[in-house]
């Protein structure tokens, strides 16, 4: 009994331990967008609050928090309250099987990959939930627009992550990072490159990203689905879209880019020189480089039309992933080295 | 009672009511979105049999996609609750016939006299590095190889006949052309034209209007 209890404080800490930095870097990744997006732009982005600017997010969640939840009149009030968690939910509960280093989990499952599908997969329903329960029109059009969009890019998604499967020839995410082990071109971003890009791609349609943010799209349906959802109703789902874009830079990171591995690997001087870098370093800083193109691509490209959305991708990247699958399967099958000749 | 025990029970307990609610809810949003609690207690006790693969399959596959669409039509639909108990008084010795007929099926196939220790092997427990996906692919592909692709086969028609039903030309809906689209070049859409700055300027208000 003594020994049971002992285990579930351990895994409570560990989820505090990992939740905390995570809710910290959904901040500062605000702060860093509406500096990185201001300097794009040729502005300085926010710098009164704290040094600097520093301590903007700070400023921001205290008036979020203060600010009344105001719940319109005929809105279906449990499932108006009930959206947001559903959002929030599952961008936190796929952190659950994220490996941060070799050693450094939560859990460690056997069907890995698969769990973080199935779970960002629901995220939908946050933004469902929230554009019927509101009773308006607008949030109910960016509620439809997000359904028809996440369904789709999807099976993109899943297929990119079936030859990443494939080529790993394991579903947890730990040996998918150790099956890169080697140097820099051992990495799955050269076999599986179209993978790669059709990923990252499916990565911004799916958190609802620009150029993909159809489901906001303020110049046409105000705000989309949260259009009546203010205070700290309105900021939980703001603070699930940023938890899973944190998400998704990290799993393209680890399934793509060798996640902890260090890039010097197998270089005879440099190796041994950078040996003492842990690596949650190198993930991390391969995770902010992935943040970093989230930001640059929304601060550059014009928002899709719904049609051309679509078209791309069920007819550009769903097509491309099947056809590089077969790809995959025939190097897997036929060894091709560096990569699929150690199996 | 053991934490299995527990857990199982709980997510029995959810199943079974969420189960109920999506047939005595009166909203159909909300009716679906039991059939999803539902869906997951299901999943839930799948991973209690160490099937992680068909549990989060079934999250992955009914939750994430079926659900999504069928909420989504759901919400679209305007129905009439009136409309729909109408017809309530005239139907039911039907509806009763059927469910007894139900009843009496289910209760035949999965009856107290079908289950129990001696009939099956008490389950034993797997050591950590099984994997039932392994195992799942396994049979899968070996010994069911023909249903398998048999019913790959059938999905394969149902994909196409959705297609070819949705794809119907009528002749007042309008199409964007893609290629046209992108052909597009400035020249065609932009004109820019030099205009002397100083030249436009009205000679006094009191003219222009």
């Amino acid at each position: 009994m003594l020994d049971a209890l002992l285990t579930l404080v351990i895994v409570l800490l560990k989820i505090v331990a990992l939740l905390v930095p995570l809710m910290v870097a959904v901040a500062y990744l605000t702060f860093a967008e509406r500096k990185i997006i201001g300097y794009i732009q040729g502005r300085v982005g926010p710098l009164h609050v704290g040094p600097r600017g520093w301590l903007q997010p700070i400023a921001d969640a205290v008036k979020l928090i203060f600010k009344e939840i105001i719940i319109p009149a005929g809105a279906n009030r449990f499932l108006f309250l009930l959206a947001p968690l559903l959002a929030m939910g599952p961008s936190i509960a796929a952190w659950a099987v994220m490996p941060l280093g070799e050693n450094l989990y939560i859990t460690d499952i056997n069907a890995g990959l698969l769990y973080v599908l199935a779970v960002t997969s629901l995220s939908v329903y946050g933004i469902i939930i929230a554009g019927w329960a509101s009773n308006s029109k607008y949030a109910f059009l960016g509620a439809l627009r997000s359904a028809a969009q996440v369904v789709s890019y999807e099976i993109a998604m899943g297929f990119a992550l079936v030859g990443v499967l494939l080529a790993a020839g394991s579903m947890n995410l730990r040996e998918i990072v150790l099956a890169q082990q080697g140097s820099l071109l051992h990495w799955f971003w050269l076999p599986l490159l179209p993978l790669f890009v059709v990923y990252f791609i499916a990565g911004l349609a799916e958190t609802n990203r620009a150029p993909f943010d159809l489901a906001e799209g303020e110049s046409e349906i105000v705000a989309g689905f949260h259009v009546e959802y203010s205070g700290m109703s309105f900021g939980v789902f703001f603070l699930a879209e940023y938890a899973n874009m944190i998400l998704i830079s990290m799993l393209t990171a680890l399934m793509f880019l060798g996640g902890w591995l260090s890039p010097f690997q197998g270089i005879p001087v440099l190796d041994s020189l950078f040996s003492w870098v842990p690596g949650i370093v190198w993930l991390l800083l391969k995770t902010s480089f992935f943040l970093l193109l989230f930001l640059w691509v929304r601060a550059t490209f014009p928002r899709y039309r719904y049609d051309q959305l679509m078209r791309l991708g069920w007819k550009i990247l769903i097509p491309i992933t099947i056809a590089w699958l077969l790809v995959v399967g025939a190097a897997v099958v036929g060894g091709l080295g560096p990569w699929f000749d150690g199996a | 009672m053991s934490f299995e025990q527990f857990i199982f029970y709980l997510f029995a307990a959810a199943m079974l009511g969420s189960a109920m609610m999506v047939i005595t809810m009166r909203n159909p949003v909300h009716a679906a979105l039991s059939l999803v609690l539902t869906f997951f207690s299901g999943a839930a006790l799948w991973l209690l049999l160490e099937a992680e693969f068909l549990a989060i399959t079934l999250v992955l596959v009914y939750v994430g996609a079926v659900m999504v669409l069928f909420l989504f039509v759901v919400m679209m639909l305007d129905i009439n609750l009136a409309r729909l108990r109408e017809g309530f008084v005239k139907l039911l010795p039907v509806g009763v016939v059927m469910a007894l007929l139900v009843i009496g099926m289910m209760a035949y196939v999965v009856g107290p006299e079908n289950f129990g220790l001696e009939k099956f092997a008490e389950p034993v427990g797997h050591p950590a590095d099984y994997s039932n996906t392994k195992q799942l692919g396994r049979v899968l592909y070996t010994v069911y190889v023909y249903p398998f692709e048999i019913a790959a086969v059938i999905l394969l028609v149902a994909i196409i006949a959705a297609i070819s039903l949705a794809l119907r030309k009528r002749p007042l809906t309008k199409h964007q052309n893609p290629d046209l689209q992108i052909a597009v070049r400035k020249e065609d859409r932009l004109r820019i034209i030099k205009s002397d700055a100083k030249k436009s300027q009205p000679a006094n208000l009191e003219d222009k209007r």
